[in-house]
């Protein structure tokens, strides 16, 4: 693993950045553990290097692609988003990737592609995590494909100017920062368009904790946690930020969402 | 038989400071974290502090909790009476730990969230008790657990006398189903540490059943 060579953005938000040792020592990562530490303990055991995405489904160019043909290294770009993750805490992280979108339409989707779907990686051997049925495994994600389209919608390849740590889900991952964690999946290794919406890990396992949208919505009392406020990770222990609307990002996403009831449509 | 097991815990016993010592030594533990992470020392509670501490009093109390469950077995098997001065201590501190598991749960989380109004606070409460099922069952068994914490000093046990304070206690068994069940709706997916939490206690309580059943059908039953 080397430095990336990246364009800043003005992708930012006035938070100041989480310490790195959070951002790849305090992780959700199923696949390598339950517990927040286990990813930065088991997650090098995973085999990343070389590293395919097989794509599937209704589009123009289908098959397996090694990871240098999905996502252009020469076009990299650095975003600092705010990760919020359903348990109520948050981070903010300096992401380097590729808009999801470019990535998407080289692929040239058609007309019957209105969702896109995603797929983790997964060895048993490799992911000691996957060992105990925790989820069913693997882990599945999706998004509608005007969400994917999303200008914020993001594959990261790296993070503080670094290839991703496997923890953080190497070597390629969706970010979608006005949605909560989970959505944005780790370690991909299939993406499909599909025509009807796609199984999503959470949703399969707790449908009225977690929906498929899944935005960041304070106004929507999870059966889990109170979604009002959250905990910043890094930041001052006695104190909670107030949770934002799609997580700050109303402005760049909203408009997704006209006319749709988002605590039926959760 | 029943009497004389009771007052038997009323006696000095090398095993009753041992035993105190080590139902301390994890409080003292998370203590001593916290006094290091407000020095802004190096410390063992990770990057969520306030997340450790919930887990790790929540741990504490249930795993004590089993432990004081696994003692009247442990006398049978062994057949080493002096176990049992040491048992209702070791109770106790399951609902000291759940004391301040709930604590921390009031003042870390909700007092925060309610930008410390305490009114605030209680209306959390409220909230998470009517609305969050993990929440419910952790209350239920942390409510459970106050009579039986209530009742365990020696002036109480006579006060209630021998029979009387037993059937009371019975109650620790629904508070350590309940507790499981919390610890269980707490986590989310299929995870597989309240299972091993149940597991164990369904060993515990079967031993129980099977023991009952058993001095039915004899003609003199024997306690606790």
């Amino acid at each position: 693993s080397g430095g990336l060579q990246y364009a800043g953005t003005g992708y930012s938000v006035p938070d100041p950045l989480t310490p790195i040792d959070a951002v790849t020592g305090y992780n959700n990562f199923y696949e390598f553990g339950v517990d927040k530490s286990d990813p930065a303990r088991h997650a090098h055991e995973m085999s990343v290097d070389p590293w395919s995405i097989e794509v599937d489904g209704h589009a123009g160019r289908t098959g397996r692609f090694a990871l240098e043909d999905v996502v252009d290294f020469s076009a990299l770009e650095e975003r600092i988003y705010r990760l919020r993750c359903v348990e109520a805490w948050s981070m903010v992280i300096p992401w380097i990737g590729v808009p999801l979108a470019g990535v998407l339409q080289q692929f040239e989707p058609t007309a019957d592609a209105r969702y896109v779907a995603f797929e983790t990686y997964l060895d048993r051997r490799e992911m000691r995590g996957t060992r105990f049925p925790v989820l069913d495994w693997p882990y599945v994600e999706g998004l509608r494909m005007d969400e994917a389209m999303n200008e914020l919608a993001f594959l990261a390849v790296g993070l503080y100017g670094d290839v991703l740590p496997n923890q953080n889900g190497a070597p390629v991952r969706l970010v979608v920062p006005w949605k909560y964690g989970y959505k944005s999946i780790k370690s991909i290794t299939r993406i499909s368009f599909v025509s009807q919406q796609p199984e999503t890990a959470w949703n399969k396992a707790a449908p009225n904790e977690y929906g498929f949208y899944s935005n960041v919505n304070p106004n929507r009392a999870h059966p889990r946690w109170s979604q009002q406020t959250e905990r910043v990770i890094g930041g001052n222990l006695f104190n909670r930020r107030e949770t934002e609307m799609f997580n700050g990002y109303s402005e760049q996403v909203a408009h997704l969402y006209a006319g749709m009831d988002l605590i039926e449509n959760h | 038989m029943a009497k004389r097991a009771v007052l038997r815990s009323f006696g000095r016993h090398w095993l009753k400071p041992l035993t105190f010592w080590l139902l301390a030594l994890p409080g003292l533990w998370l203590g001593w974290q916290w006094a290091m992470l407000l020095n802004g020392q190096p410390h063992a509670l990770g990057f969520n502090p306030i997340e450790t501490t919930h887990r790790f009093l929540g741990d504490t109390a249930l795993r004590v909790l089993l432990i004081s469950l696994a003692v009247t077995p442990f006398r049978d098997i062994t057949r080493w009476l002096p176990v049992m001065k040491v048992r209702r201590r070791i109770g106790l501190a399951a609902f000291w730990y759940a004391l301040l598991h709930v604590a921390a749960y009031l003042g870390l989380d909700l007092l925060i969230a309610a930008n410390m109004s305490v009114a605030g606070m209680f209306a959390g409460l409220w909230e998470d008790v009517a609305k969050r099922i993990y929440i419910t069952l952790g209350m239920a068994a942390f409510v459970g657990l106050i009579p039986l914490a209530v009742t365990s000093f020696n002036a109480m046990v006579r006060w209630l006398g021998a029979r009387r304070w037993q059937q009371l206690h019975w109650a620790i068994y629904p508070v350590a189903i309940l507790a499981v069940l919390h610890h269980g709706f707490m986590e989310k997916g299929n995870q597989p540490m309240p299972w091993i939490h149940g597991g164990i206690l369904a060993l515990l309580l079967g031993y129980r059943l099977v023991r009952s059943a058993r001095n039915r059908s004899r003609p003199s039953p024997a306690a606790s």
